[in-house]
């Protein structure tokens, strides 16, 4: 224990190691790409055993000039929101909404199907639902 | 107008939708983020000089849908807003496209811009 003597815990390493610990624990498959939180679209992603589910809030985006595209098992949702007009002498009192380029990436699991894709973009937001292979579904295993 | 940020009515916790607010002379107009939000589960309330804006979000959640990662982890969206008194709140005209809600609040008439003239005596 010469080693902890020499190298007295640092708080702050501490904390941080804390913090990756917490994210690790929430985001059930850490990717190498990470998940940058509080991004725009914010995105919500889950699975049934047949599908995985992606849900993109994504208000105020022309949906025609959303680009989705899946490419070796990575789904990769981009677009533009464009601010608002602000007239000539009117002043700005809060301005938290995004604007601007965006661009987000998820990382699917390996079982799902890139040919039965589907998205649908309703009140604002962008679902995407893809199919996992037959194969990879759970199957009963009857026994003879 | 100004933000209530004090808010005792409603002990469940809300997301707070993000807002633009934009100031012109005959009014003002405000923006909110409400992704997921249909149109007949939006709900507007202006009482005195306060505005109230709520939200349910309803998704498409297909059956035994398991969420494995969540940014927007709860189904409502609350924000209060005090308006001042030169704002009409009888005359406030709103917009709800694609999750974003637009609103108008016109200035009383009274309140509009006027010149006033300086005389130099």
């Amino acid at each position: 224990m010469m080693y902890r003597s020499l190298f007295p815990r640092d708080l702050f390493a501490e904390l941080d190691r804390l913090q990756r610990e917490m994210q690790q624990s929430y985001e059930l498959s850490p990717s190498i790409r990470g998940v940058a939180r509080g991004g725009f679209p914010a995105m919500n992603v889950g699975g049934t055993a047949k599908s995985v589910e992606i849900y993109a809030f994504a208000p105020g985006v022309d949906p025609a000039s959303i680009d989705v595209q899946l490419e070796k098992g990575v789904l990769t949702i981009a677009g533009e929101r464009k601010a608002e007009a602000v007239p000539e002498k009117a002043s700005v009192h809060i301005d938290e909404r995004f604007a601007g380029r965006f661009r987000r990436v998820v990382t699917l699991p390996e079982d799902v199907d890139a040919n039965a894709v589907s998205a649908k973009y309703r009140d604002g937001v962008l679902h995407i639902s893809i199919q996992r292979r037959a194969a990879a579904q759970p199957r009963r295993i009857s026994i003879g | 107008m100004s933000e209530q940020t004090r808010d005792t009515q409603t002990p469940e916790p809300t997301l707070m939708p993000p807002v633009d607010v934009i100031e012109d002379a005959n009014g003002i107009t405000l923006y909110a983020d409400l992704p997921g939000v249909p149109k007949d589960k939006l709900s507007l309330h202006v009482e005195a000089d306060t505005l109230t804006i709520e939200g349910e979000v309803a998704l498409d959640i297909p059956e035994g849908m398991e969420a494995s990662h969540a940014e927007v982890s709860l189904p409502r969206y609350r924000r209060v807003f005090t308006l001042s008194k030169e704002l009409d709140s009888e005359k406030v005209g709103a917009e709800f496209t694609h999750g974003v809600l637009k609103l108008r609040i016109p200035k009383a008439a009274h309140a509009q811009p006027r010149r006033i003239e300086v005389r130099v005596e």
